[in-house]
């Protein structure tokens, strides 16, 4: 009822019109102002990492060559090269996938399809999550610990070994997470069709839930490795060496790292090392994580497309 | 309320008495592929979620080559009991059950039994088709694989198939996925799977009930052929169903909330539809509650 009692429209309904607010401007004006708000925020991320690219790649542009990628650090700055850096990277690379991706798959198949649900699993559960955020320098320091000082006769001390384990141990804790979560997504509906046909749990995990878990998984793995590419600090701490002069030949060989080049690089006085080969290091770094996330996007896609 | 009748009172004449006389012998299922069916024997079965009884204390006998309707109204313990007689139950977190399931002469919760080849002699169709992620051809031959099937893989897909009269549908695109078929198609899918590894009971959790007629038609048509090779139980929320379909009938019911679930009256089908013994039991099947 509005103050005037209930009005009349010319066809004889009750005109309810002046009990609503008839203009809508200002609520459409409210929507397009948050619209312009979120899609500002999501421009903020996008135009910094812009910039940052633009920046990098102007810089290191000029001392990008194929001989830069192959020569050896030098003191003079037009020879100088990331060929070891490079490839101690991609050692680490390869060796940190090979021991952390089938513990930390292993661990997650475990935690989620056999562990009983007692306290010890959710003790172990709680720790996983905490060690997901320890700082990566502590895991610098327990690698120099075990894997350096303990180990040293089987790791050759500050060797790719060492550095790969310790990059295992920082990221197994994000790949088993994101495991987990994969697993937890299939419906529990998969699992009885199998146990209903006389299947034991491994059966079914092999042949039904891994392949549907693979795609999540993955998406885990690459960012955990992505990480595990950039990281310095750990690094350092294990004793990655920040001048190289020979091309590291096995596991057990001393190495250095594409990050820790490109911090020796920028603590140099010199313009050329602090500016430019430092940026050129960078796009070389950042190459080497788009090649890294693509194949994985790529697998993820083929197993995405079977299942 | 002592479940303690005579076969006379349960209306069972006495040739239909006898539990399956032929014993399942090792040498028996590997001749022709012929499967064989047998009976089961339930004695004050009781089943719990961690500390809540769900089910008490119920007693009946499934006879082989027989369909056995379970019906009653929703909650009072259907499903988790059928699920007791495959041990699909206990996998269940905290949830467990008390007294006796005999499959033939043998106690299934028996200390010394495996429940994983128990769930391939009582093999089990679900509500919700659920078929695996892989081709029509893998569906159904992957249970016979990893239960050591050594016969002729291509062979037993097809028979799995007719049985489960999806085969004229599907002969031509066996290599396509399981998801791609509609949901009839993918419960007959199920049940072909399930014959695949040749039990000797089928339990049936509602599985037309997520389906339109026309599907909820073919899967009836085919009950009465699987009960001629095999023994089948099946819970149904659809009474008429029951009536169609079934030789024997159990009537869960639970009188309050909060109470487990327990058999109200066991009998033959006709006899329950027309003449049941007990109020409750009519009130439900005549449509007076549900």
């Amino acid at each position: 009822m509005t103050k005037n009692g209930t009005r009349i429209t010319p066809e004889g309904r009750p005109d309810r019109g002046s009990d609503f607010k008839t203009s809508t401007s200002l609520r459409h004006g409210l929507d397009r102002v948050f619209v312009a708000l979120v899609f500002a925020a999501t421009l903020v991320g996008l135009v910094v990492l812009a910039a940052l690219l633009v920046d990098v790649v102007r810089d290191g542009l000029p001392w990008l060559s194929w001989s830069f990628i192959t020569d050896f650090p030098s003191s003079t700055p037009t020879s100088a090269g990331i060929y070891p850096a490079l490839l101690g990277s991609l050692w680490l690379l390869g060796l940190t996938a090979l021991f952390s991706v089938p513990l930390g798959i292993g661990a997650a198949v475990y935690l989620e399809e056999y562990a009983a649900d007692n306290w010890l699993t959710r003790l172990i559960e709680v720790n996983i999550s905490n060690l997901a955020g320890v700082p990566s320098i502590i895991y610098g320091l327990l690698g120099l610990g075990i894997f350096v000082n303990l180990l040293g006769p089987i790791t050759g001390g500050p060797s790719i070994l060492s550095g790969a384990l310790t990059l295992s141990l920082l990221i197994l804790p994000v790949i088993i997470i994101a495991t987990r979560e994969a697993f937890r997504a299939i419906p529990d509906t998969v699992r009885e069709g199998g146990y209903a046909l006389g299947a034991t749990r491994w059966e079914v995990i092999r042949s039904h839930l891994l392949p549907m878990a693979i795609p999540g998984a993955l998406t885990g793995t690459i960012l955990a490795l992505s990480r595990a590419i950039g990281e310095t600090a750990p690094l350092i701490v294990v004793g990655a060496a920040t001048y190289l002069t020979f091309a590291p030949d096995s596991p057990l060989s001393q190495y250095s790292a594409l990050p820790i080049q490109i911090y020796y690089w920028v603590s140099q006085p010199q313009e050329e090392f602090k500016v430019g080969l430092a940026a050129a290091g960078t796009v070389v770094l950042i190459a080497l994580l788009i090649l890294t996330n693509s194949f994985a996007i790529w697998l993820r896609n083929r197993y995405q497309r079977r299942s | 309320m002592e479940m303690e009748r005579t076969r006379e009172e349960r209306g069972v004449s006495e040739a239909e008495n006898k539990p399956g006389i032929r014993k399942k012998t090792p040498e028996m299922s590997s001749v022709a592929g012929e499967p064989s069916a047998l009976g089961m024997k339930i004695e004050n079965l009781s089943a719990f979620y961690g500390s809540f009884k769900a089910v008490t204390d119920v007693s009946m006998d499934i006879l082989i080559n027989k369909v056995t309707a379970i019906i009653g109204p929703s909650g009072c313990g259907k499903s988790t009991f059928i699920r007791c007689l495959n041990r699909m139950h206990e996998a269940i977190p905290s949830a467990r059950t008390e007294g006796c399931v005999m499959l033939e002469d043998q106690d299934i919760y028996a200390k010394e039994v495996d429940p994983v080849s128990i769930r391939r002699r009582i093999g089990m169709v679900f509500q919700k088709p659920n078929p695996f992620s892989k081709s029509i051809y893998e569906n159904v031959a992957w249970g016979a694989r990893i239960n050591g099937y050594r016969g002729d893989m291509d062979e037993l897909v097809e028979r799995s198939l007719r049985r489960a009269a999806l085969w004229d549908e599907v002969k031509d695109k066996l290599k396509k996925s399981g998801l791609d078929l509609s949901g009839g198609q993918q419960q007959r899918l199920c049940i072909a799977r399930t014959l695949a590894v040749e039990p000797d009971v089928i339990l049936m959790d509602e599985p037309a009930s997520a389906l339109d007629p026309v599907s909820t038609q073919k899967i009836e048509d085919t009950m009465a052929d699987l009960k001629q090779r095999y023994t089948v139980v099946i819970v149904t929320h659809n009474m008429q169903q029951a009536a169609r379909i079934s030789d024997y009938t159990g009537f869960f019911y639970i009188e309050d909330m909060g109470d487990p679930g327990r058999l109200w009256e066991f009998d033959g089908t006709e006899k329950m539809f027309s003449n049941p013994n007990r109020k409750e039991t009519e009130d439900y099947v005549t449509g007076r509650f549900g």
